[in-house]
């Protein structure tokens, strides 16, 4: 059994009386590709900044492939490339000198290096803008340096914090591309996104984070049969009037000959509402049923959601 | 190793990149004060024994650039990457607490000795300044611009805001610099102030390397030059200290 690559272990952090993190225990393996989701203010982004040393735990501890991320920093911090939420750049100099720079707060140097380094602009479509001062880069350019300057040192754990916001959809795809990349190629990576499709299309398992506990950790598919609702779509030959009283609880949406209706599994019966509908004068021309989404997986656990 | 040097070679370019601000603003306004005083003081006694008062000025004013350019260097470094948020950079990386101390002093240092050079460059085209004891001009130049360096780390770590650098600066670091003996010797102030002033380690710095250049001090070599190496490891341990519990920067 390889080492872990991320441990974490009664995690908490206090910020003076606030309280952030309430005790997280986690595991994620050598080459996962693990979704760290949640709302605003969740703590994402403060369990990332502790697993990268930018933060101090208030108690607990916290590993990256074994390192202590306090008492073996220099290790920690090795194996570990994060790319931060905010954008923030050294206005002093080009893209090509920062990556040069970084690289050498690693202790890396030479050719080789450098091949890595200019791979990364070319994965990253930042080629021509390489010898261009980070002042003059626009938003998404930015960000695409911060992905860059976390990659440097070939770290084999990677944690994404939000990469995609304020990305344009070309880059966001050929990301991805590059992400999935590095995933196949061995590397573990983290991400967290507001964009729900992603974390679905992307990730191998979920955590979801809410107020600072964990509400959810499972496989991707284990947490999308979790949810209880799923959509049925009635087309009728009647234009939809009113909808019988027994259906009102569940309907989400009326257009014209089509009515939606948020069914609780294991509860509601479509045959059951069919007939309903059916005893109410109307003739049914057309159904389908869509299952829950992560998304709509999301809103139950972090808002407990109903119909 | 790698890592210290690329961080040091940063912070150099840093500075290097706005010389005209860096290192030729710092030369002029030393030069100015040196117009100036000279100006108004002309035909006044020797304040050291076979010294001009011009030629007297020169070494005070050099420690004294040197002191609130490796004091600025460090700290506007630090709070500049801070409140815009590329501290992370350094923060992310496996430097150790010691690498990242020696390259803002070292850069601090380096500043400061290029400053001091200006301004004997230029100094001497107008005034005679003999160079007695070099090995004494060297140590004093490093340790005290490395103490300084060293209480830019504390100040940049410490202030939140520009306001609170700026006041660490015109509250602590100018007036120490400024009541340290630069203008006049020791020896020309009432009894109280003589031994107010000796309670100020800025003064050890200034006399000291004035002894350097002149070979006469107020107060001995060797007792400054340990004064001087004393406060800098007492400020260096207490930067160290900062950086190694994160204080302010890994909160
Ligand atoms: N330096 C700080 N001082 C005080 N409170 C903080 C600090 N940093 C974060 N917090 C608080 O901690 C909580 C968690 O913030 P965090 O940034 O970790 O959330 P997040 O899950 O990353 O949210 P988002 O999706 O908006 O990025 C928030 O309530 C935030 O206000
Ligand atoms: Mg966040």
């Amino acid at each position: 059994m390889p080492v872990p690559a991320i441990e974490i272990e009664g995690l908490q952090k206090h910020f003076g009386s606030v309280h952030v993190l309430h005790g997280i225990d986690l595991e994620v393996a050598s080459g996962e590709f693990f979704g760290l989701l949640g709302p605003n203010g969740a703590g994402k982004s403060t369990l990332i900044n502790i697993l990268a040393g930018l933060t101090r735990a208030s108690a607990g501890h916290a590993r990256i492939c074994g390192h202590d991320v306090v008492s073996d920093y220099r290790h920690s911090r090795k194996t570990l490339g994060v790319v931060p939420q905010e954008v923030v750049f050294d206005p002093f100099f080009s893209v090509r000198e920062i990556l040069r720079i970084q690289a050498g707060y690693f202790g890396l140097k030479g050719p080789e290096n450098e091949r890595w380094r200019e791979e990364l602009l070319a994965a990253l479509m930042l080629e021509d803008k390489a010898d261009v001062n980070m002042r003059a880069l626009s938003g998404g350019m930015k960000r695409r340096v911060l992905i860059a300057q976390a990659l440097v040192h070939r770290p084999q754990v990677v944690i994404l914090d939000e990469p995609t916001a304020g990305v344009d959809v070309e880059l966001r795809a050929s990301l991805w591309t590059f992400i999935r990349r590095l995933h196949t190629e061995g590397h573990t990576i983290v991400l967290t996104t507001h964009y729900l499709e992603e974390a679905e299309a992307l990730c191998g398992r979920i955590a979801i984070l809410k107020q600072g506990r964990i509400a959810a950790l499972d496989s991707k598919q284990a947490l999308l049969r979790r949810a209880v609702h799923k959509t049925l779509t009635v087309t009728t030959a009647e234009p939809m009037g009113t909808v019988p009283e027994a259906l009102r609880d569940k309907v989400r949406r009326v257009t014209g000959h089509c009515v939606e209706l948020s069914l609780h599994k294991g509860v509601d019966s479509i045959p059951g509402i069919l007939e309903t509908l059916r005893v109410a004068g109307y003739t049914i021309v057309d159904l389908t049923t869509e299952e829950a989404d992560l998304e709509e997986v999301f809103l139950e656990l972090t808002q407990g959601r109903t119909g | 190793m790698i890592g210290f040097r690329t961080l040091f070679y940063k912070e150099l370019l840093r500075f290097y990149k706005v010389l005209l601000q860096t290192i030729l603003a710092p030369v002029v306004t030393a030069l100015l004060y040196l117009v100036v005083f000279s100006g108004t003081f002309k035909g006044r006694p020797d304040i050291l024994p076979g010294v001009g008062y011009v030629a007297f000025l020169v070494p005070g004013l050099m420690m004294m650039s040197m002191i609130q350019n490796a004091f600025a260097n460090s700290s506007s470094s630090l709070i500049q990457s801070k409140i815009a948020g590329n501290l992370i950079f350094i923060l992310l990386s496996p430097l150790s607490t010691f690498e990242f101390f020696l390259a803002f002093v070292g850069a601090a240092i380096v500043r400061a000795l290029l400053v001091a050079l200006g301004i004997y460059v230029v100094a001497i085209v107008f005034v005679t300044v003999p160079i007695r004891h070099p090995l004494y001009l060297l140590l004093f130049g490093i340790f005290g611009s490395g103490a300084l360096g060293a209480l830019g780390i504390i100040a940049g770590i410490w202030s939140e805001r520009f306001d609170q650098l700026a006041g660490f600066q015109n509250f602590v670091v100018m007036p120490l610099s400024f009541l340290s003996g630069v203008f006049y010797s020791l020896r020309s102030l009432p009894p109280v102030w003589q031994t107010l002033s000796k309670l100020n380690p800025l003064l050890y710095m200034i006399d000291g390397f004035r002894y350097g250049f002149f070979g006469i001090s107020d107060v001995s070599p060797l007792l400054s030059l340990a004064i001087v190496i004393a406060f800098c490891a007492a400020i260096s341990a207490t930067a160290l200290a900062m950086v190694a519990r994160g204080y302010r920067l890994r909160n």
